[in-house]
């Protein structure tokens, strides 16, 4: 058991230990989320939160100039037909097209850039490349930085690494936010998945956040019940706020809605803002708008009306 | 001791899949001698949206293929109704049909798929033009499927109703919502059996239960539906159907007769578009100016 707890020599100190996860209280307290109904007028108030807590993202190795101008333009304006929605509260985009993004959102913008860093998504590169990537990033006006933890230093238990290079990045930010990507659906376990939000959190992170999106299970209600445990338990012991992003996986108003009743019955209604919790999402965002198109004008929506994002 | 039957729960045709209504609801309809044919489901207005979900998924790929594939698929689904001939033949029955008429519909239904199943690789060809410009532009016309139909079976039909309210419109690549009849359901729903087995692509014909006039506001006001077809509407229906269809300009075919064993090209046509298209005649092609 020793062993198991301390993962050999490599933590003799018991510096990264967690509590244990109860797996199957876990699930069946998630799934409770899924049987509550939201109607009316919380329904309508939680989809337009929903909007302004989306990372609007595109992260594809075909990304061009054009495409983030065109998510630029659509973060800050969802849907102009209708009045009064909130713009998304960032793009994500990779490094590379950071200034791009800085370049399309106007001066006034409340849509900050999010820019992943750290050899996103395998974080698979050199220490000093990720650092300096990171501080280009910050250079070219990203507002956030996403970055990846090491999986594989991780899962082979040098937590020490993995806690050492956020805290490097973290230096790197320069007091730009940072996100930490987990990757959960690489890390096996609900108890890794503590662990690791737990390094994280200590490490200085921002946000924790829960996949990159590269990878097939990203962001479930479980594994982000166990990471808003790890935010709460944190924040019992310091008073200190940690936000929290899911991503990958989120495409569908419904579930979004879930997440944020999930947040509120876990963290409370301080976390229910854009600074707190985000959605890593691309899809999402028009789902959204088509259930509050179809509030407003008392019809079920087409894809065929709502741009392309 | 005298054994007590099991009354089947018939299930909707959704996505490829048999889910239960979304909402719980089921209702009993009676047919010959007042026997009750089975538990049926009522849908709601949720489960038509999620139908159109899963007709909209399914439109892509199905008006992909080649028209050829589609005409196998169809002939295929022809061959699935023969083997289940029997079963058809007594669900009429038990509606109220007599054993010969039911016999003699369900035959009918199959030669109705094999008559579609041979229009969709031709209709193109003979529907479609070369139209004559005044410039060194060729211009076609050619026809493509509108999309989602959303199809209300004839409330008095059994199956040959349902089969020629629904091939014409796979037949041109489109998807298909079908609301069955509500006193007259079994073979609707049974259809969805035989499409499951049949090569046919989850999606492309979804098929639904329950109560006409509460769908039917929905049905006809539904964005991502293209077209309806129907051909028993009263015209309280039908003026609302014309009034509510203008949110996304649908088209509605609104049949004056019922669709009773109907075969006819131009049925395919009904719920395609023509669109033209122009392309230039490369001087080289055109035999160098002397064309």
């Amino acid at each position: 058991m020793k062993n198991l707890k301390t993962n050999g020599s490599k933590d003799p100190l018991g510096l990264f230990s967690s509590p244990p996860v109860d797996q199957v209280g876990i699930t069946e307290r998630a799934k409770r989320f899924t049987t509550r109904s939201l109607k009316t007028d919380c329904k309508s108030d939680g989809l337009r939160m929903i909007l302004s807590m989306i990372d609007l993202t595109t992260l594809e190795g075909a990304d061009t100039p054009r495409k983030v101008r065109q998510l630029c333009y659509k973060a800050e304006h969802l849907h102009d037909s209708i009045p009064d929605l909130p713009s998304t509260a960032a793009v994500c985009v990779y490094p590379t097209l950071v200034k791009v993004a800085k370049d399309a959102l106007s001066e006034s913008s409340t849509v900050k850039i999010a820019s992943v860093a750290t050899a996103f998504p395998a974080g698979q590169g050199h220490l000093d490349h990720k650092l300096e990537e990171t501080r280009r990033a910050v250079e070219d006006g990203a507002d956030e930085i996403d970055m990846v933890i090491s999986r594989g230093k991780f899962l082979s238990g040098d937590y020490a690494y993995v806690s050492d290079e956020i805290a490097q990045v973290k230096e790197a930010c320069q007091g730009a936010r940072l996100k930490v990507i987990l990757e959960t659906g690489e890390l096996g376990t609900l108890d890794a998945v503590r662990r690791a939000s737990d390094i994280a959190i200590r490490s200085g992170a921002d946000f924790i956040k829960t996949s990159t999106g590269k990878i097939s299970p990203a962001a479930t209600l479980p594994i982000t019940l166990v990471m808003l445990l790890a935010i709460r338990d944190h924040y019992f012991a310091t008073g200190e706020m940690i936000g929290m992003k899911p991503a990958g996986g989120i495409s569908k108003s419904k579930l979004a809605l879930q997440y944020l009743l999930m947040v509120k019955e876990t963290l409370g209604d301080a976390w229910l803002d854009n600074e707190w919790f985000r959605f890593g999402a691309s899809s999402l965002a028009n789902d959204v708008l088509m259930q509050v198109a179809k509030q407003e004008e008392g019809v079920y929506q087409a894809a065929q009306y709502f741009s392309k994002d | 001791m005298k054994r007590l039957e099991v009354l089947k729960t018939y299930k909707l045709y959704i996505g490829g899949e048999f889910p239960r209504t979304e909402s719980g609801r089921y209702y009993t309809p009676t047919g010959r001698n007042d026997a009750q044919l089975g538990n049926i489901c009522l849908s709601s207005r949720k489960d038509f949206r999620n139908a159109v979900v899963a007709a909209r998924s399914a439109v892509g790929g199905w008006a992909g293929r080649s028209a050829f594939n589609r005409s196998q698929i169809l002939y295929r689904i022809g061959e699935m109704l023969e083997g289940r001939k029997a079963q058809f033949v007594d669900e009429l029955y038990r509606q109220g049909v007599s054993q010969a008429a039911a016999k003699k519909e369900v035959e009918e239904a199959i030669d109705i798929c094999v008559y579609y199943a041979g229009w969709c690789d031709k209709y193109q060809q003979v529907f479609s033009a070369v139209n004559p410009v005044a410039s060194s532009h060729f211009n076609f016309s050619v026809y493509e499927p509108v999309g989602v139909v959303a199809a209300i079976a004839p409330e008095s039909s059994g199956l040959s109703g349902v089969i020629s309210t629904v091939m014409p419109i796979i037949a041109g690549g489109n998807s298909c919502v079908l609301l069955a009849s509500e006193k007259r359901p079994l073979c609707s729903i049974t259809l969805g059996e035989v499409l499951a087995t049949s090569d046919l692509p989850g999606g492309v014909v979804n098929i639904l239960t329950g109560n006409r006039e509460e769908l039917f506001s929905n049905i006809i006001s539904h964005k991502d539906v293209n077209a309806l077809v129907a051909s028993d509407l009263s015209d309280v229906d039908r003026a609302s159907a014309q009034t509510e269809s203008v949110h996304n300009l649908k088209r509605l075919i609104l049949h004056k007769d019922e669709l009773l064993g109907a075969e006819s090209p131009y049925l395919i046509l009904d719920t395609q578009e023509v669109k033209t298209t122009w392309h230039p005649i490369e001087a080289s092609i055109a035999g160098g100016g002397k064309y």
